[in-house]
């Protein structure tokens, strides 16, 4: 663990000196990043102009969902940026240089693709979540910073789980180039609230990939109940986490007992 | 020397096919983008009959008929380009007895053919069984909307190499290049149709050119916009299409200038 730990902080240095070439080049990045979530806030206020309600949400209430929703967002943008894994890993070959050290193999290719400028997201995201809670004129109790860094926490993991998943089907396949963008998109689905979707795609968000757990669910605890009550489903939440994280951590580990290298 | 040029975009275009299985995937993911977008819009029309002009059929047409226009225009001219610059292999091109520019556009025209033929067409099919989407009868509406779909390459293309040329001024603009897919995602009207933004933000947009490369032409086709304005629409996206010509010719002249390669 404290091998990890200094591992860790050496492959942060690293990525601070390889940053610091390009340094204008960090806030353009900041900037973008903040740029496509507030798109998505522009998007639900733009809504919220034409509607007073959205499948009996208020608009502060979905824009809380958005807040919490870009805090572990923004931690798993972070620590779990292997978009390009299949490129950069399987087909150039890299994988076989990961292999030839002790560390496990996923949390050196997670360290050497760490970005901590997405961080800022989650800032920005507590802001907001901040900002809600005093609109909507919510209670804040004691517990409920240590449930919401457990929501986090779970949240972080479900979505580590899935695209460490989908990275590890490149060991098995050629050409799984298609699949990652494909979950960028429906993860769009779990940030609204869920009953405005028909049966089969809340089931698919709810329990099968359970994008649902990273925004809405979650977020739903601290809120007013609603007619459907998701909010009980809540405190699966990091039970979710640790499910899907280890079927993903499964996936990447037989994978990589498969991988022969690519022969290059 | 037409000739080189029209050779530029077979190429291109057989360079896709042969690379046409990951498209398949492409779809897919459009269509889910386009049911996330359709089941959200429903919610938020709830019970009214129409929001900012647009009725729901309207709105669902709109939203097929944009995502699928986007299949058309999207390309990764900028990531080329940057590309390009940074290994240094611009230099070589620059010698070259033709107009790299151009020859840019054209290899873009060619993957533009490639995503119209086996995704905009199959695309626009499947989507129209899943979803109430209506499309117009009148073949005029149909004819004026492709002549339109031509200008929206041609400006979004523009947008493109201006991000890549700014690759010669800025070293890294992986984040500008990404600012920009979000900026032409909204501003474009992909996600939210221009009408539906409050008064002095749909201003703005008015003295923008995104909305030329999909609001405009999409509002035609669903009739939103009448058929007897199109020409004012062909009016606006020309004069884009010349104005954006200038700010390019003035990057490429300074960038002669200065190219330094770094690496290579």
């Amino acid at each position: 663990m404290l091998r990890y730990m200094s591992l860790m902080l050496e492959y942060l240095k690293n990525y601070i000196k390889t940053r610091l070439t390009y340094r204008a080049d960090f806030w353009v990045e900041v900037f973008s990043d903040l740029l496509g979530q507030g798109m998505n806030l522009v998007f639900i206020l733009v809504v919220f102009q034409h509607t007073p309600l959205l499948g009996g949400w208020s608009q502060s209430e979905v824009i809380f969902v958005y807040g919490f929703f870009m805090v572990p967002f923004g931690i798993f943008s972070s620590f779990f940026s292997i978009w390009n894994f299949s490129e950069r890993y399987i087909v150039k070959g890299e994988f076989d240089r990961v292999l030839t050290r002790p560390a496990h193999s996923l949390f050196q290719v997670l360290l050497e693709n760490i970005d901590p400028p997405a961080l800022v997201g989650s800032f920005v995201g507590a802001i907001i979540m901040a900002v809600c809670w005093n609109d909507l004129g919510l209670v804040m109790h004691w517990t409920d910073l240590f449930v919401l860094i457990i929501f986090v926490l779970g949240a972080v993991f479900i979505y580590g789980g899935i695209y460490t998943g989908l990275s590890a089907i490149s060991f098995f396949s050629d050409s799984p180039t298609g699949i990652v963008p494909l979950m960028y998109n429906i993860q769009n689905y779990g940030r609204y609230p869920v009953n405005i979707y028909n049966k089969m795609i809340r089931f698919v968000l709810t329990w099968m990939l359970p994008f649902a757990f990273v925004g809405v669910i979650p977020a739903s605890y601290f809120l007013a109940p609603k007619d459907d009550n998701i909010a009980q489903l809540a405190m699966l939440t990091p039970v979710m986490g640790a499910i899907v994280f280890g079927i993903g951590l499964t996936v990447w580990n037989i994978g990589v007992k498969r991988y022969r290298g690519a022969g290059s | 020397m037409t000739r080189v040029y029209i050779d530029f975009i077979r190429m291109r275009f057989l360079m896709m096919l042969a690379y046409r299985v990951n498209y398949y995937s492409g779809i897919v993911i459009y269509a889910i983008n386009i049911g996330a977008y359709y089941f959200l819009w429903k919610a938020i029309y709830g019970a009214q009959e129409t929001l900012a002009g647009f009725s729901l059929e309207q709105m669902t047409t709109y939203l097929a008929i944009s995502w699928m226009a986007r299949a058309f225009y999207f390309n990764n001219l900028d990531r080329d380009i940057a590309n390009e610059i940074r290994d240094g292999s611009v230099a070589i091109q620059m010698i070259r007895p033709y107009n790299y520019l151009i020859v840019k556009l054209m290899q873009g025209f060619g993957e533009g053919l490639f995503r119209f033929m086996l995704f905009m067409i199959p695309g626009l099919a499947i989507v129209c069984l899943i979803f109430p989407v209506k499309l117009p009868t009148d073949l005029t509406v149909w004819a004026t909307y492709l002549g339109m779909l031509v200008f929206s390459f041609l400006i979004n293309s523009q947008l493109n190499i201006m991000t890549g040329l700014f690759a010669f001024f800025v070293e890294n603009n992986e984040g500008l290049m990404r600012m920009k897919r979000v900026m032409v995602d909204l501003f474009s009207g992909v996600i939210i149709p221009i009408a539906f933004f409050p008064g002095w933000l749909g201003s703005i947009m008015t003295w923008l050119p995104f909305q030329a490369i999909t609001y405009l032409p999409s509002a035609i086709f669903t009739g939103r916009t009448p058929l007897s304005e199109a020409g004012h629409v062909f009016l606006i996206q020309f004069a884009w299409l010349t104005v954006l010509m200038i700010p390019i010719v003035i990057m490429w002249r300074a960038a002669r200038q200065r190219l330094f390669v770094q690496g290579g």
